[in-house]
């Protein structure tokens, strides 16, 4: 009898400690567990070179940085509130609908806790609705069309660099500052939100500035395009005052080595809102005297501090350059969200949900690289700072930026719950922040 | 007046680099019935090899002029590796099969070598800036032009020309046109069928490989430009007729003006300009503008 009874007893005592020993390694698995981000940039194609390789530099190099809990103050504890990181990088080259089944990808099949990613404006306003629609909090590192917030809003989907109506409000400001008597522009563009946004951004700002200065050509050229024989052909004869252009990645390459031997830069003044990453890349192409932007006071522009210090070292160990800009971009987009998930962790509190961290996100200020972020517009999903701008000088072979200037976010930005465009063609009055 | 000038010489100039990149995709369809989607992909070899062997002879500070020769030869080398390697290991096992198959087989060696371009050169661009403005450049009005443009322009001009000349004068261009006719017939007269698929497929490299040597000085030379490209060549084949190369002559300088035209007038229709042109053509003419007679056998 004492034997029949003990045998289901042992057994039962034998599942229960199985259970319990599950459970205890479950949790311990839990605890240990890393925080994993999938990161989205262009790792192939035109952007990877100047934009999607700095970027994924840098993330690692954050990354790395933040586990060893080396980062500076207020940054200083390992990974995200002592939970350590794990990277997953996944390749923006395809087009906007490759993009959308990469995201469902990384969030379904691949379980990360955080997107943070997009440089194509394009693919920022393709992933958006279906990170809401996952419901999974994604930061959109560096794309810049203001179309993100201004035409929808979202409750997962935060932006932690400014949208690219600064870039265009600052870019004209800078140039009739130091060109006055500018009475003509024209443009060239890629044709797609980015450059679209761009140049409707800038002819406005002209017209709100400028009224008499006449706009003589727009050039659209499809992304990618590559040759620009008959563009530059156009813009020469235009005889322009300015040249406005938001071409980046191959295309603005391309551009310049077309461009510059047919002489046209010595016709009319060359502004390039996104010209910054190119500079060490197209000595001898890139013509002294060009308005250079970095959207934001990033790379060249960044002042120093602990954390503009700590980021060049880190990323210069690793890809023996200093940052560009988007590596900037993906500085700010990390120690945005670890800043957030900190707060919603708060003092010895566990892993926060992601509604927590993104009630902490919004309307958050933080310290970045390249200066004070706050998360303003947007109803706080979309940051706002200040940029600058400067003018191309060679030195010794080397390209450089002089006459800088620092453009407060009140100037520049469009405060909350006014579009760009129309904030632009009222006056651009300065907001309250 | 000088806006037409300009349309007329940019178009012209534009059709010189769309026939170069086109002329050998239309050859090695004209003769083995497969669209070559690896075209891109050794259009890409040819500009990556031109920018590090060209680069490396002027950073060596031999005279820039050489690095004409260089780049030529560059675009040689990598059409007689490159083109044999895929015909000989992959393609001779695939003939006969269905052309659907062939573009998928021709599809992943595009693939394969997009990976191939990245392990071997990383993704950083590469530079060649230097021949585009070694030759000077000349003025038309008031526009400056790079004397490098009329390098595309005799490029294409001598490449159409050398390969119509084969094609309809020498005896392996005979023997060539007897295999695009009719394949059996062909290897039942002597003719060695798998000889000419070789040696048209190396050639076809090569011209691939050339355009895309003769185009690295002008662009930044990084992954992706394979793709970009391989999409114009084929419109300009489709309008001109697959494998028809007069068909792509025509095809190219319709392409070229009209793009021109639209920069230069309309620059907002661009973007639809060559699709514009090759939507026309396929309702007048569903085969392109030289699509070749194919013989019913009964």
């Amino acid at each position: 009898m004492d034997g029949n009874f003990s045998r289901p007893l042992k057994t039962a005592a034998a599942v229960f400690a199985g259970a319990a020993l599950t459970i205890v390694c479950a949790t311990g698995n839990a605890q240990d567990k890393p925080i994993r981000i999938g990161v989205v940039t262009f790792l192939s194609g035109p952007a990877a070179g100047p934009f999607g390789v700095p970027a994924k530099m840098a993330a690692e190099a954050i990354v790395d940085s933040l586990n060893a809990g080396k980062a500076p103050a207020p940054y200083n504890t390992k990974g995200f509130g002592g939970t350590p990181l794990e990277l997953t990088i996944v390749d923006e080259a395809g087009g906007a609908t490759k993009q959308v089944t990469e995201l469902r990808n990384l969030i379904e099949r691949q379980n990360v806790d955080f997107v943070i990613g997009y440089i194509s404006s394009g693919d920022c306003l393709a992933v958006a609705p279906v990170a809401e629609e996952l419901k999974t909090l994604t930061i959109l590192f560096d794309c810049g069309t203001p179309r993100v917030f201004e035409e929808a809003s979202y409750k997962y989907v935060f932006r932690t660099r400014s949208h690219a109506t600064m870039d265009a409000v600052a870019g004209a400001m800078y140039l009739l500052e130091n060109r006055p008597a500018v009475k003509s522009f024209a443009g060239i563009n890629q044709n797609y939100a980015w450059g679209q946004d761009s140049w409707a951004d800038f002819t406005a700002v002209m017209a709100t500035l400028k009224p008499d200065a006449t706009i003589t050509s727009s050039q659209m050229p499809k992304f990618g395009a590559g040759q620009y024989g008959p563009e530059i052909s156009t813009l020469l004869q235009t005889n322009s005052d300015v040249i406005h252009s938001s071409l980046w990645g191959g295309d603005l390459e391309a551009l310049m080595l077309q461009a510059t031997p047919r002489g046209l830069f010595n016709r009319s003044q060359l502004v390039l809102v996104a010209g910054e990453p190119y500079l060490h890349r197209l000595a001898g192409n890139m013509p002294d005297g060009t308005i250079v932007g970095a959207r934001g006071p990033n790379g060249v522009y960044a002042q120093k501090s602990a954390l503009n210090d700590w980021l060049r070292q880190i990323y210069k160990e690793r890809a023996e350059i200093y940052p560009n800009y988007p590596a900037y971009s993906v500085a700010m987009a990390f120690l945005g969200l670890k800043a957030a998930y900190e707060k919603a962790r708060g003092a010895g509190g566990g892993a926060p949900a992601t509604d927590e961290v993104i009630k902490s996100f919004e309307f958050l200020n933080f310290d970045s690289p390249a200066g004070k972020v706050m998360m303003k517009l947007g109803k706080g999903h979309q940051a706002v700072t200040g940029t600058a701008y400067g003018t191309t000088r060679t030195v010794n072979g080397q390209v450089t930026v002089g006459n800088v200037k620092y453009y407060p976010l009140e100037v520049v930005q469009p405060p909350e719950g006014v579009k760009s465009l129309d904030w632009i063609k009222s006056g651009m009055k300065p907001g309250k922040w | 007046m000088n806006q037409l000038v300009a349309v007329l010489l940019d178009g012209l100039i534009y059709s010189s680099w769309l026939f170069i990149i086109a002329v050998g995709l239309t050859l090695i369809y004209g003769v083995m019935k497969i669209l070559n989607i690896a075209h891109g992909s050794l259009y890409a070899l040819g500009a990556y090899s031109a920018a590090s062997l060209a680069g490396y002879w002027i950073n060596q500070g031999h005279a820039p002029m050489g690095s004409f020769a260089v780049m030529l030869v560059a675009a040689i080398l990598v059409g007689l590796i490159a083109g044999p390697v895929i015909e000989r290991g992959l393609l001779r096992f695939m003939y006969g099969k269905d052309e659907i198959v062939l573009v998928l087989v021709t599809y992943a060696v595009f693939l394969i070598l997009e990976d191939f371009i990245k392990l071997t050169w990383g993704v950083d661009p590469y530079f060649l800036y230097q021949p585009y403005s070694l030759l000077g450049s000349f003025d038309v009005g008031d526009l400056t032009y790079p004397v490098y443009n009329l390098v595309l322009f005799g490029a294409a001009v001598l490449i159409g020309v050398v390969v119509a000349w084969v094609l309809t004068r020498t005896r392996q261009g005979k023997m060539l046109l007897a295999v695009i006719h009719d394949r059996e017939m062909s290897a039942a007269m002597g003719i060695n069928v798998g000889r000419v698929y070789f040696i048209t497929f190396t050639v076809g490299a090569i011209l691939g490989a050339l355009g895309g040597a003769l185009t690295a000085p002008m662009i930044s030379v990084q992954p992706g430009i394979g793709a970009e490209t391989i999409v114009l060549a084929f419109a300009v084949v489709v309008i001109g007729g697959l494998g028809s190369l007069p068909g792509a002559a025509l095809a190219a300088i319709l392409v070229g003006l009209v793009r021109s035209a639209a920069v230069h007038y309309r620059p907002e229709l661009d973007l639809f300009s060559i699709y514009f042109v090759m939507a026309i053509v396929l309702i007048v003419r569903p085969k392109g503008l030289f699509s070749i007679q194919e013989a019913r056998k009964i």
